[in-house]
């Protein structure tokens, strides 16, 4: 657990750390000049100004919360002001409908469908423009991706793409079906730094990122 | 495969890390696995320990019963072809699953030459019993890495001998001058540009995940605590007395790795585990982890 500043106000976003691309977020926040923190028990969310469930198999995560009483911890969170953002896998345990299977977190309004697309060989690369989010096109992964296939009245669509939605809000969660922790565009950690109330600094793009650049936080050598 | 499609294989092995990948036979221990937590499935016909006792020729499963298995469950499904034969590969392609294990366990159809991966748009994993063998296989394409431990034993010591090779020669590459790198390079059969960008990385370019001998919670978060980014178990859950239980106590495992109390909590009352194999006793034309180079 790395904490970097601990302050009366929630300054921190937590990487919800059970399983998945969760050094790829973490070193997204780092470019932000975030406070961050490793999740992985109940404790860990005190002071939490928000929360990224990242990507990974969404029914490993989804055992791993209930199995550790997580979604207990999440919700009372959630509750207190805590925002939450769903990349992929993410945004399916924060759905409140899952086809074919059981909501896990159910903290946004909206019926999702996994592997929407397929299996491996049909993951794609995108560009799309999100007006709420970045004045010009923002890069899009879509790996394994769900596919949003409608959402409730208090729902903001943030964007639609052929026959689904891919990034959705609510007061207190985001969710994208894309993974903005593997381009190099900052747009939607900035955005939703922004939401929890925080001062992200620095461009959206930076030089000299590449998809590597999470190694340097799970370096085998020092 | 253009860079993209590699870039986006390479991402889908990230987003397994922390992860178990677990060996399935049917349609039932598909969702056994699912139900447990795996991120992955990989479907074959007979589990390592299996085909260790039958002896024979090892080829790439039915592709009948692969298909079932894809359709069973919405986690990835990854299934094994013969070092070298691309046809295999080309077949497994075609059926459009996940991953592609160009594996040791199945018997080699080459004795030279790996599968030129860099042809397919599916991704590939690996075996490597070290640095050099882990870069050659990225060069033709491998899309993500495993240890290449002793398949079918319940013995660990394999895995951990490979994964502590690869960490010490990650580790002198990343200390050294960059004039002495051609030099190591040739000596452990580096490819010279993926050896500067492991002295850069201060590890491998792609995911590595721990493979071959595990069968307690324990053997997994060793291999985490050795650096290794996930798991996979082969013979070690179905070949148990209990696999549904060891199945969940592994993924929690590796998720804590580093936590011993909960590795200890999911090491309580599992039954008994695999039978296992000393290594000495295999004879030597018997050791997977000799085929391929």
């Amino acid at each position: 657990m790395s904490v970097h500043f601990i302050g009366p106000q929630p300054e921190i976003v937590g990487v919800l750390d059970l399983q998945g691309g969760v050094h790829e977020h973490l070193e997204h926040l780092e470019r932000l000049g975030l406070p961050y923190r490793r999740v992985k028990e109940a404790k860990d969310f005190e002071n939490l100004a928000g929360l990224i469930l990242p990507g990974g198999e969404s029914t490993c995560l989804a055992r791993l919360l209930q199995l550790f009483g997580l979604v207990e911890a999440i919700g009372r969170h959630a509750g207190r002001g805590m925002k939450l953002w769903g990349t992929c896998a993410g945004a399916i345990l924060l759905a409140t409908n899952v086809a074919g299977e059981k909501s896990c977190l159910g903290l946004i309004d909206m019926e999702i469908e996994r592997n929407g697309f397929g299996g491996q060989l049909d993951s794609f690369h995108s560009e799309a423009l999100i007006e709420a989010v970045s004045p010009a096109p923002i890069p899009l992964t879509f790996i394994r991706a769900p596919k949003i296939r409608s959402v409730g009245k208090d729902v903001k669509v943030l964007l639609r793409m052929d026959d689904y939605i891919a990034a959705a809000e609510n007061d207190r969660v985001v969710v994208t079906v894309f993974h903005p922790e593997l381009t190099g565009c900052l747009a939607l950690h900035r955005y939703f730094a922004l939401k929890c109330g925080l001062h992200p600094r620095g461009e959206d793009v930076s030089e000299g990122w590449d998809t590597a650049s999470w190694m340097k936080l799970a370096r085998i050598a020092s | 495969m253009d860079s993209k499609r590699y870039e986006l294989n390479v991402q889908l092995a990230q987003m397994l890390k922390g992860g178990v990948i677990m060996d399935v036979t049917n349609v039932e221990q598909a969702k056994i696995a699912e139900e447990a937590g795996a991120v992955a499935v990989m479907a074959l016909e007979r589990v390592p320990a299996d085909i260790r006792k039958d002896g024979g020729v090892a080829r790439m499963s039915d592709p009948a019963m692969i298909a079932e298995i894809k359709k069973a469950v919405s986690i990835p499904v990854m299934a094994k072809a013969r070092i070298g034969h691309f046809v295999e590969a080309q077949l497994l392609e075609a059926l459009r699953i996940d991953y592609i294990d160009e594996s040791e366990v199945l018997t080699p159809a080459d004795e030279e030459c790996h599968i030129d991966k860099t042809k397919f748009s599916i991704p590939f994993v690996c075996g490597a019993r070290n640095l050099g063998e882990a870069l050659r296989r990225i060069a033709e394409g491998a899309a993500m890495i495993r240890t290449k431990g002793e398949a079918g034993t319940g013995n660990v010591v394999e895995a951990v001998r490979h994964m502590r090779t690869m960490n010490r020669e990650i580790r002198q590459l990343a200390q050294m001058p960059v004039e002495e790198v051609t030099g190591f390079a040739k000596t452990n059969g580096l490819p010279y540009e993926l050896a500067l960008k492991v002295r850069e990385l201060g590890r491998l370019p792609v995911v590595n995940f721990a493979a071959g001998g595990i069968a307690t919670p324990a053997d997994a978060a060793l291999m985490m605590q050795l650096g290794c980014d996930g798991v996979f178990v082969g013979s070690g859950i179905f070949k148990s007395a209990d696999p549904a239980r060891r199945a969940r106590a592994i993924v929690k495992a590796t998720a804590y790795f580093n936590d011993p109390q909960k590795v200890l909590e999911a090491s309580l009352g599992l039954g008994e585990a695999m039978p296992g194999l000393e290594i000495g006793q295999i004879p030597p034309e018997q050791l997977l982890a000799k085929r391929g180079w």
